[in-house]
């Protein structure tokens, strides 16, 4: 069996700081994937190699056993890779509705569709999405005055809008009240397993990672020092030392 | 050898004028922001002032120096007071709406200039001392260029002084990395810009004044000069005042030289050189590309709104007023309504791409008066019947867009707008050089419309229902997913990217169907003038159109319709008057004080009744 996604020694550096060093590991279908570790341990760098927006010094990235490094990530998405920000971005001047149409538009190939008007298209299907991660009631409010944590919840509805395989979620809960933390994290395995997608993402909060992830890798200062499942990682001495120190205890 | 070196050395004088006047646009654009249009103006009043001070000073090489400081310092004074009257009240708005704010002061001093300083063009004094020439190699070199090739570097090294030396300095060039964070730590930003003013306007000034003994002041030099201003600003890298330095003298160089091989060429060949250099490296040679894209964030707070009950109305009354007009009013009537309508829709067609597609144009132009001429000549060399050719100048104006757009849209922000003008440009060149097949300055006469249309009565309603047509159907657009998808790249270019849009190339897309109505709008005017000349392609055309779009407001879908009505108005309410641009800049300045949502933009928020527009509102404000 293919894997999803396999990572396979990875090098970044920014003028002289080495970002990510020689990072490799892959992801299962249905697996929920948490990347952990420090701030600047080269998360966020590996998410947006992973996802296009950078291209690797060394490496290689292989999505659905398909070579996907240095592509440019519209091509990605259309692997099928969705994929949330850790600031979230949308589209301000649109409704929530309008956000997640546009990524069926995309998706289906509609962009230069000019004999009907975006009102009348995937209205149905944009709504079904709204409700599965629970935003249906603010469809017609612009992006750009929604409250933060309803926001990432839209950012989710557009990351599943093109039946992606693999979803990227950088810090999917940042900035949320520690029960909304858990009822999304909850809604984000649910989903992951009925439509067997694979998910990485990273996060501060080591709760909700423990609680959630099916299993952990983690960085620190680029390099991956340990992975495994929840209580593996926790009961690694390197990562007890190095990371999770002042939590271990 | 001798003239050749010659010619090397008066390049490097240009150079130095070139250099003092773009250090000031530089240095005010990277820290405020600010495009400033009166730049020039600021240049041209230097010299005038130069000119009076030197003339009433006792003689002299001391008092002659001495009238050149005291010009670039009563520059300096009038940047401080555009700054503290009007451009800090404004540092929140949009940036397009600062750069009508100065062309609007550019106006004002225009017409100030030609009532203070009078008509006549006036011959610079000689410089005490310098007024010989010397000889290199048997060919004659004027004394006063060698003491201009010394100022520059001397102005280099004082800046680089400035800036990197004294704390103030480092304040500037601390506003040009991060303003935010500027602000954040504390330093008084308001003191800070005006000093800033203070000094580019100083700098403006002292460029006029030194050129004068060489090229004396005419009330020309402000519009000539700030075109070659920005070409060196944007070739250096915007900010960069090193970068400013090594663009004046390649382009000095250039222009010198390029003078002996093909004479009318000089600014084209600016623009030329600025294409090339933009193409490849996109933001300038020593510039650094923007951490934040300003105006996209504050314009994605608008959200797209279909037609309320109350403009459906309106729009349709507004039809029928059109359509029943012929009953009530004369020939000149009809004719200026069918002009507004086409000016209308080429004003919609930027509209389309800079409000909801976030790329400002600086030589739309090109495709206005491109149709026109694309009509034209195709009436005039192969006699094609007018409605052949109103369908073949809006296809011709789509393949130049998809030309031009292809470079245009690697860059954004303002070096996009640059790009568009050097394009344009270079487009006007190309009209008014090649005289055997565009009739050069002479223009083409004698296109009229097939009998049919022949009728007053009849061309109005051609006129009519094409524009009409036309912007309609670009406002439709926007609906559709094509107008979307645009939308979709200025919000969130990272989002685009991510659901698999293909940014570049959407941008690319819509380009075309902007150049594409721009040149209906130009094909239908061209039959309605019965005639065509350069100047529909120029600069000064390229900023009406952008003007109106900018007097109507971005924000609102009805904004170009509103603002080109009332620019054309305007226009033609004032321009039999005498000073009358002082009465429009006036004009300009006050809306942009008062209305700095343009003019339907601030009724649509004025009138707003959903509770969603209160809530964008406060969130604005917030």
């Amino acid at each position: 069996m293919t894997k999803l996604l396999q990572v396979d020694g990875l090098y970044k550096s920014f003028g002289g700081v080495e970002a990510v060093k020689g990072v490799s590991f892959d992801l299962e279908e249905g697996e929920l994937l948490a990347m952990i570790g420090p701030n600047g341990a080269g998360k966020s760098t590996c998410f947006n190699v992973i996802n296009g927006q950078l291209t690797p010094d060394r490496g290689s990235v292989k999505i659905l056993g398909q070579d996907t490094t240095g592509m440019k990530p519209h091509n990605i998405c259309a692997l099928g890779v969705g994929r949330t920000f850790q600031v979230t971005a949308t589209f301000p001047s649109m409704t929530v509705l309008e956000n997640v149409q546009m990524v069926f538009l995309s998706a289906r190939g509609r962009l230069s569709t000019v004999h009907r008007t975006v009102s009348r298209l995937f209205v149905e299907q944009a709504m079904d999405l709204l409700r599965v991660v629970g935003v249906e009631s603010q469809w017609a409010r612009p992006c750009g005055i929604l409250a933060y944590g309803d926001l990432k919840r839209v950012e989710l509805a557009m990351a599943l809008a093109n039946r992606p395989r693999l979803l990227l979620m950088d810090e999917p809960t940042a900035g949320m009240g520690i029960k909304e933390r858990l009822t999304l994290m909850k809604l984000i395995g649910k989903i992951a397993s009925e439509r067997a997608i694979g998910v990485l993402f990273t996060e501060h909060d080591m709760d909700v990672v423990f609680a959630h992830a099916d299993r952990i890798i983690v960085l620190n200062h680029g390099v991956l020092i340990a992975q495994g499942s929840p209580a593996e990682v926790r009961d690694n001495h390197e990562v007890r030392r190095i990371y999770l120190g002042s939590y271990a205890r | 050898m001798g003239p050749f070196i010659v010619q090397f050395l008066t390049g490097l004088s240009n150079a130095s004028a070139l250099f003092l006047v773009a250090a000031g646009l530089s240095l005010i654009f990277g820290v405020s922001r600010v495009v400033n249009m009166a730049h020039g103006s600021f240049y041209m009043v230097g010299a005038y002032v130069a000119y009076f001070a030197i003339s009433w000073l006792p003689k002299g090489g001391f008092w002659f120096w001495g009238g050149i400081l005291i010009a670039a310092v009563v520059v300096g004074l009038l940047g401080t007071v555009v700054e503290v009257l009007l451009l800090r009240r404004i540092y929140r708005a949009p940036e397009l709406f600062m750069l009508m704010a100065t062309f609007a002061v550019l106006l004002v001093i225009q017409d100030l200039a030609l009532w203070v300083f009078g008509a006549e063009d006036l011959l610079g004094p000689r410089a005490p001392g310098l007024d010989g020439s010397i000889q290199i190699l048997g060919a004659l070199m004027p004394e006063y260029d060698i003491a201009l090739i010394l100022i520059a570097p001397l102005v280099l090294v004082g800046l680089w002084f400035l800036l990197n030396r004294t704390r103030w300095g480092v304040l500037v060039r601390a506003a040009t990395e991060d303003r935010e964070m500027l602000a954040a730590l504390g330093v008084n930003q308001k003191r800070l810009f005006t000093g800033v003013f203070f000094l580019g306007s100083f700098l403006a000034g002292l460029g006029g004044a030194v050129q004068l003994p060489k090229g004396g002041a005419d009330l020309l030099m402000d519009l000539n000069v700030i075109a070659a201003a920005f070409v060196v600003v944007v070739v250096g890298g915007m900010g960069s005042i090193p970068g400013a330095f090594l663009a004046a003298l390649i382009l000095g160089e250039l222009t010198s030289f390029g003078v002996l091989f093909i004479p009318q060429s000089t600014l084209v060949m600016m623009f030329f050189v600025m294409a090339v250099v933009l193409v490849i490296r996109p933001y300038g040679l020593l510039g650094k590309p923007e951490g934040v894209e300003h105006t996209v964030s504050e314009l994605a707070q608008w959200p797209l709104r279909k037609a309320s009950r109350k403009l459906r109305v309106t729009g349709a009354v507004l039809a029928a007023v059109l359509l029943a007009f012929p009953l009530f009013a004369g020939s000149f009537q009809l004719i200026l309504i069918g002009e507004i309508a086409m000016f209308a829709l080429a004003c919609m067609s930027l509209f389309f791409i800079t409000g909801p597609g976030g790329m400002v144009s600086f030589g739309h132009a090109a495709f206005f008066g491109g149709g026109a001429y694309a009509a034209a000549l195709f009436v005039h060399h192969v006699n094609t019947p007018m409605e052949l050719a109103l369908l073949l100048a809006p296809t011709c104006m789509a393949l130049l867009a998809l030309v031009i757009g292809w470079f245009c849209v690697r860059l954004s922000g303002v070096y996009l707008a640059m790009l568009t003008l050097a394009f344009a440009q270079i487009c006007w060149a190309v009209v008014c050089q090649w005289g055997r097949f565009t009739g050069g300055d002479d223009g083409v006469l004698g296109i009229w419309p097939s009998p049919w249309a022949g009728n007053e009565v009849i061309f109005y309603y051609l006129a009519i229902i094409i524009s009409g047509g036309g912007i309609l159907a670009l406002r439709y657009l926007l609906f559709t997913p094509f107008g979307y998808a645009m939308r979709a790249c200025r919000d969130s270019r990272l989002r685009a990217a991510a659901i698999g849009i293909h940014v570049r190339r959407r941008q690319w897309y819509s380009f075309a169907v902007a150049g594409m109505f721009a040149g209906l709008a130009g094909g239908i005017y061209v039959f309605s003038k019965g005639s065509v000349f350069p100047y529909e392609m120029s600069i000064p055309r390229s900023f009406d159109i952008l003007l109106s779009v900018l007097l109507g407001g971005i924000h609102s879908l009805s904004g170009p319709v509103v603002g080109s009505a009332a620019f054309i108005g305007l226009e033609d309410l004032i321009s039999r008057v005498h000073f009358w641009r002082l009465i429009l800049g006036s004009i300009f300045i006050l809306l942009v004080v008062c209305f700095p949502q343009g003019i339907a933009g601030y009724f649509s928020a004025r009138f707003a009744k959903e509770p969603g527009d209160q809530e964008a509102g406060s969130e604005r404000s917030g």
